[in-house]
């Protein structure tokens, strides 16, 4: 589904990807862990190309992304994205956001777009929010909301950059279900997060990213409880302490 | 039935309380400051100066109250009125499509596009304002002749006498509209920059264009900041459209002037003319608040549950 072949990308000096490798097939969730820094959030982010690469290739459901314009625009809509800050429409209400996209990019009609907003609003659990302001949400619900835009979109690929990291520990739970929940009927995903609990229960696959390489990569079993890399072992033994 | 009763603590505060009967305990209802000497002598100064000054001017002499009277609503004020109108609308309209222009070129990569909003803003917004009106009203002074036809090669399809094409009602609206862009393309690119990049990112993972990111997600969040500096400048529009009397514009102040010129009655039309200035812009005024409003829906209700909204954003 997703295809990264020699992926290399530099800011400015700094080799932030170095020779990323990936392929995801359907159906899989690959939860991309790693040290602060260690380049996980811009390989998120250049699968829908808000990052750009400087070598290499990316394809998604075999066909290499588009530099830009609409072909580009036409690929995002395909590509799914929850991120760290909710990023929701501040100007719009709840069900507007989700109706949005499915209006404008699918050309769906109103009404159509309205009932399955409500269906994918319901499936997070919050349709009861639809007719209120981002603002007047808790983070969870705005998050929440996030996912059922990208879901409304109905895409091939989900991507989720550190969707709780700017969450209260409370509210991470409702998230955090609501992706497990996605990740049980068979939605492809790629999760760049925190936490551990999420790549224990719902990954298939645990990627390790330290200094823009993919370090090591492994069931989420194998990887937590016999890491092959000492970077990966020195990474568990800080996060794990505590 | 809850009973009020009204208690004053030692620093002078009033307070009024409430005591409800079923749980008897005291809820502050409002705190009110007390008004005490000072507050009504002071206030009771500013009324007696305020009034002294508008009898002053109502039995001065020298102001004969009745030729105001027979201006305020003659035909030639009437229409000098509604020339200042026109120019005003039409120049904020014209320096809002092009200020938005100069503002996107502003914002975009191009450094040529960069470049010239930057010289343009550099240009009329260096200039005095009656500078410029004087100008456009003597064009024809340094172009004779307005051609249409390629640049450079000579090939011309049609030409004017610059006199008819820019008449006084062009100039002004030219020397109004281009100067005002300048300011208008600096207010519309701060609400542009002041919407998050958040949103952007946001608008371009669901696939939206830049035009549909542009027009659905960026400017209506972008209005908001820009509506409240807009208004007030259309509100100074109004008013610096007088500056074209210098080149007889035909509007209010050019009216009342002509008719002073002839009546001599100088400080009543000047009071014709201020009366209608201080009515059309607080028409204006009132516009505004109601258009903010409108546009502040999704932050008002934010406001009135700000506790939630700040543990939700905590990162």
């Amino acid at each position: 589904m997703v295809a990264m072949d020699s992926v290399q990308k530099w800011f400015g000096k700094l080799h932030v990807l170095q020779d990323i490798d990936l392929q995801i097939t359907p159906g899989e969730v690959v939860v991309v862990i790693g040290p602060s820094g260690s380049g996980k959030s811009t390989l998120c982010r250049t699968i829908n190309r808000l990052e750009t690469i400087d070598e290499g290739v990316i394809a998604v459901d075999g066909q290499e992304l588009p530099k830009e314009g609409k072909s580009l625009a036409g690929l995002r809509a395909d590509v799914g994205m929850v991120f760290q800050q909710f990023n929701l429409f501040a100007h719009k209400t709840v069900l507007e956001n989700v109706t949005l996209g499915p209006i404008k990019v699918r050309k769906h009609s109103k009404a159509d777009a309205d009932r399955k907003a409500h269906e994918q609003l319901r499936r997070v659990g919050v349709d009861d929010q639809a007719n209120k302001y981002p603002a007047q949400l808790s983070g969870g619900q705005q998050q929440r909301v996030a996912i059922a835009r990208a879901l409304a979109m109905e895409p091939k690929v989900m991507l989720f950059d550190e969707p709780t990291s700017a969450l209260d520990p409370e509210m991470i739970k409702e998230v955090l279900d609501s992706m497990v929940d996605l990740a049980k009927q068979g939605m492809t995903m790629v999760v760049v997060t925190h936490e551990m609990g999420f790549a224990r229960t719902a990954a298939h696959r645990v990627s390790f990213m330290a200094d823009g390489r993919l370090v090591e990569e492994n069931t989420p079993n194998e990887f937590f409880t016999n890491p092959q890399s000492d970077r990966a072992k020195d990474f568990l033994g800080k996060i794990l302490e505590h | 039935m809850p009973l009020a009763n009204n208690t004053t603590d030692e620093r002078g505060i009033a307070m009024t309380t409430s005591t409800g009967t079923k749980t008897g305990t005291d809820i502050p209802q409002a705190i009110v400051k007390q008004r005490n000497l000072s507050w009504w002598i002071s206030g009771l100064i500013v009324a007696a100066v305020a009034a002294f000054i508008a009898q002053s001017l109502y039995v001065n002499p020298n102001i004969a109250w009745p030729v105001v009277g027979e201006f305020i609503l003659s035909p030639r004020i009437l229409n000098g009125l509604w020339t200042t109108l026109e120019l005003a609308v039409l120049s904020q309209a014209i320096a809002i499509v092009l200020g938005l222009v100069i503002s996107l070129m502003r914002l975009s990569s191009n450094p040529v596009a960069g470049a010239v909003s930057r010289g343009y803003i550099w240009l009329f917004r260096g200039t005095p304002l009656l500078v410029q009106i004087l100008l456009w009203g003597n064009f024809a002074l340094f172009y004779d002749q307005i051609t249409l036809g390629i640049p450079f090669t000579g090939v011309t399809f049609a030409s004017w006498p610059t006199n008819e094409v820019i008449t006084t009602f062009v100039a002004a609206v030219l020397g109004l509209a281009l100067h005002e862009a300048a300011y208008m393309a600096e207010i519309i690119r701060s609400g542009i920059m002041s919407v998050g990049y958040g949103q952007t990112e946001a608008a371009q993972a669901l696939g939206l264009t830049r035009g549909q990111m542009m027009s659905r997600v960026v400017v209506p969040q972008a209005l908001r900041i820009i509506v409240p500096p807009t208004g007030n400048q259309f509100i100074q529009m109004l008013k610096m459209t007088s500056l074209v009397a210098v080149i007889a514009g035909g509007d209010l102040l050019t009216v009342a002037q002509n008719i002073s010129a002839v009546n001599l009655q100088t400080i009543e039309l000047l009071i014709v003319a201020t009366v209608w200035y201080l009515l059309v812009t607080s028409i204006a005024s009132a516009g505004q608040a109601l258009l903010e409003r409108r546009l502040g829906r999704s932050i008002r209700r934010q406001k009135d549950r700000g506790n939630k909204t700040a543990r939700g954003r905590a990162s």
